[in-house]
């Protein structure tokens, strides 16, 4: 009976995600137009869902993966665990000498984006003009190698060679574990790049596009940011959700519940090759799982990142392009006049049967030094009048509906709110880098998705997946020139498929 | 009048056939462990996400990762293969040998896995979704319709830990003939090793004592006296219930426990303490080149 039963479901969920993906598809090419200008190219999504670990135990992607590649509470325990079973069994030696846990991942896609105010030549003369862009074709991904495993018991690693869509590679994970230190879940200590530990993974996001390929509020940065009016000031980007580079120190209970972990981190958001400064930073998470009735698992937790970066060069070597007036090359690895940011946040994770939520609130700072993009050394550039720290709060709601561990709906909105410009506000005037903002909520962002994938088999050997996905995103008073409201959308389908 | 009747009874009747078997299939699909009530149709849900790749649809033990008898050597992680609920004979129980196991049996097999197999530790998952599983495992074989339980054995209090009981214990491995199996040392390397089969002729390999911490169904010093007291079902290894004398299982239990060399444990330090056992344990513990398996090679 339950053969017949699940053959007849089988054939539903086949149909539903059919007929879902079709509809983005139909969607894509009535909503798409012909004034293709500007290619929109997909972020290199840098995923983790490993046929490697699955072939290796030999166990189905679902045991680990919600709807790969989010892990389930399960796999989160087989990550902690140092991608270990515990069952005495986990070193390689146990395994065949041929084994190799290597998997690559891809995506070739169809996308449509749209730009509702990109800067355009016209009338107005050059880049003075705004007009809607569209673009729409068929696309890839960037291709993802991932080798992970255990070199010893209790001895793990990850390293991911990872490139975007022209093939230019980098390392994205570069790792080493020593895990159950003395013996204890509690002491396990990881050196190299890698993901910091976040409960909600951009590294295992359901959601491909160029909007929501990543999330918002891991890697806002106000608008006032960056503006390039001082080339003495080192670019400063930094994001939650980018890996990097250090060592962390993490520990969980046996079942998993209870995690925390503290990591010390080179202030260079991941880069190689020491960059910059030679700051460090900090970044620290805890977590508790509770159990509520026949629900499911509830997870409540906070983290924070405490950072610094330089604002300008101890040391130059060499002109700038030999262009004069151009700030001279900083010498890596000599920033200095480090000036701080944090980011800080709260997370639930809550589970009603085949429903789950995860919320989240940000709360975030830039020192007005980085927020205004000036050098803390006045031979370099002074503070705008009436600078100050940039501050802002954000909020992540992203809800699932698994209706079995084939198909998997996402829903996500995101918002972003300046709580503290960094410049002066000055009503009725446009934004003018480095000395005012029109309005308080200049540079707020809201982002909304919609998504699902069908998983058509579930094996332990490869994984497949339907993606259909709608992003939309709308920023206050960004646009180029009219400072008008920026919006952006993306409609993609795609075969996610890693082997 | 008449005719209302009658239709009145075919619908009666109608609703009486589909009301009892799906009343009765509820009963039927329900597992009972402490104060949790686990649901088959969820338990179904849970088996197709995380069982199914090693225990197959059917829950014959014959997933996707199944491999036919004989191969086990090319496969050496696979090597014990996974249990087959419809045959619903289990190791790990704490009923007599040839009876069902208990629920609760089944359910602390799901939170602590079988070491050395490949069947995981599912502490993670939440107590209502083991008894959810189980629910829906037992309605694999009509045994769990026709057959109850066994009635659990009692395991009477651990005596003192001394050193004429583990030499006492160390005389009934002899007399017992456990080392043809597990080997004189615990090595798992006795002459019989290499011949026996499980109960689907699956070649199996006795337990290597030196090697683990942990026993397949469970790692204090009770659940050891439950394994050879209930037999591990579906293995060589029988119940030594209707051979032995409960003191004389403690004593075999205190014996076992200095097998284990890598392990500090009470018995092993007192054993240790002994001219006898100190030239015992030396000659089991092993030193070289480490190979990272975790486990003495």
């Amino acid at each position: 009976m339950y053969e017949r039963g699940s053959e007849l479901i089988k054939r539903r969920i086949a149909w539903a995600a059919s007929a879902l993906w079709l509809g983005f598809l139909l969607l894509a090419i009535v909503l798409g137009d012909s004034r293709s200008l500007i290619a929109s190219p997909l972020p290199s999504v840098k995923v983790r869902a490993l046929p490697a670990f699955a072939r290796k135990y030999g166990m189905p992607c679902s045991s680990c993966h919600q709807g790969w590649p989010m892990l389930s509470p399960f796999g989160q325990a087989f990550k902690d665990n140092g991608y270990q079973m515990m069952n005495e069994r986990d070193a390689p030696i146990f395994q065949q000498p041929a084994y190799w846990p290597v998997t690559f991942r891809i995506t070739p896609t169809w996308h449509r984006e749209n730009e509702n105010r990109a800067q355009v030549d016209g009338p107005a003369g050059v880049s003075g003009n705004e007009a809607s862009v569209t673009t729409h074709g068929f696309d890839w991904s960037g291709l993802d190698f991932h080798t992970g495993g255990t070199l010893a018991k209790n001895i793990s690693f990850y390293v991911l060679p990872s490139s975007d869509n022209t093939g230019a590679f980098h390392f994205e994970t570069v790792m080493a574990r020593l895990d159950n230190l003395a013996g204890s879940s509690w002491f396990n200590l990881k050196f190299g790049k890698f993901e910091l530990d976040n409960l909600l993974s951009e590294k295992r996001i359901l959601t491909l596009s160029s909007i929501s390929g990543v999330y918002t509020n891991y890697h806002f940065q106000p608008a006032t940011e960056n503006n390039g009016l001082n080339l003495a000031f080192p670019l400063f980007g930094f994001g939650i959700g980018d890996n990097q580079v250090g060592m962390e120190l993490m520990g969980h209970s046996k079942d998993d519940r209870t995690r925390y972990s503290a990591s010390v981190l080179s202030s260079n958001d991941g880069s190689p090759g020491l960059p910059t400064s030679r700051g460090y930073d900090g970044y620290f998470a805890f977590s508790q799982a509770f159990q509520v009735g026949s629900l499911g698992l509830q997870r409540i937790g906070a983290f924070d990142y405490i950072g610094q970066a330089p604002t300008y060069f101890q040391y130059t070597n060499g002109n700038n392009s030999g262009i004069p007036g151009n700030a001279a090359f900083g010498l890596p690895g000599t920033g200095i006049g480090n000036r701080s940011f944090y980011r800080a946040g709260l997370i639930g994770m809550f589970y009603i049967k085949k429903y789950d939520l995860t919320a989240m609130y940000f709360h975030s700072s830039d020192d007005k030094y980085l927020a205004t993009g000036t050098p803390a050394n006045a031979a370099f550039g002074t503070l705008p009048t009436g600078a100050q720290n940039a501050t802002w709060n954000g909020a992540l709601f992203e809800s699932h509906y698994t209706y079995s561990p084939q198909l998997i709906l996402i829903q996500r909105v995101e918002l972003v709110r300046m709580s503290q410009q960094a410049l002066p506000i000055v009503a009725g005037t446009p934004y003018t880098p480095g000395v005012s903002v029109p309005n308080a909520s200049f540079g707020n962002e809201d982002v909304y998705t919609f998504a699902g994938r069908y998983y058509p088999f579930i094996s332990s050997r490869a994984g497949f997946a339907f993606h259909g996905e709608y992003a939309f995103s709308h920023q206050v008073g960004t646009s180029p020139v009219t400072g008008q409201s920026l919006d952006f959308s993306s409609l993609l389908v795609g075969f996610d498929f890693a082997f | 009048m008449m005719r209302t009747r009658r239709l009145t009874k075919l619908v009666l009747g109608i609703a009486a056939c589909v009301a009892l078997p799906i009343t009765a299939s509820a009963q039927q699909g329900e597992s009972h462990i402490g104060k949790l009530t686990g649901h088959a149709d969820t338990g179904r849900q849970l088996y197709f996400r995380y069982c199914w790749g090693c225990h197959g649809f059917r829950g014959e033990g014959t997933g996707e990762n199944w491999i036919p008898t004989g191969s086990f050597p090319d496969s050496p992680y696979l090597n014990i293969q996974p249990r087959n609920f419809v045959a619903a004979v289990f190791k790990c129980r704490s009923t007599p040998t040839g009876t069902l196991p208990l629920q609760q049996d089944l359910y602390n097999t799901l939170v602590r896995g079988v070491v050395n197999s490949n069947m995981p530790s599912w502490i993670t998952l939440t107590s209502q979704n083991r008894a959810d599983l189980i629910a829906f495992i037992m309605t694999f074989s009509a045994r769990w319709k026709n057959d109850k339980p066994g009635d659990p054995i009692t395991v009477p209090p651990e005596p003192k830990l001394t050193i004429e009981g583990i030499k006492h214990g160390q005389e009934l491995y002899q007399k017992l003939e456990c080392w043809k199996c597990h080997g004189p040392l615990g090595f798992g390397n006795g002459p019989s090793a290499s011949t026996l089969t499980d109960s689907n002729d699956e070649p199996i390999r006795p337990f290597n004592f030196t090697a683990f911490s942990r026993f397949k169904c469970g790692s204090t010093n009770q659940d050891l006296y439950k394994i050879f007291m209930t037999g591990l079902d579906g293995t060589p290894m029988p119940s030594f219930a209707d051979v032995v004398k409960p003191e004389e299982a403690w004593d075999l239990v205190h014996f076992l426990r200095t097998l284990q060399v890598e392990l500090k444990s009470p018995e092993l330090t007192l054993w240790e303490s002994t001219k006898e056992g100190a030239q015992q344990v030396a000659a089991s513990r092993v030193s070289g080149t480490p190979t990272g398996s975790g486990v003495k090679q």
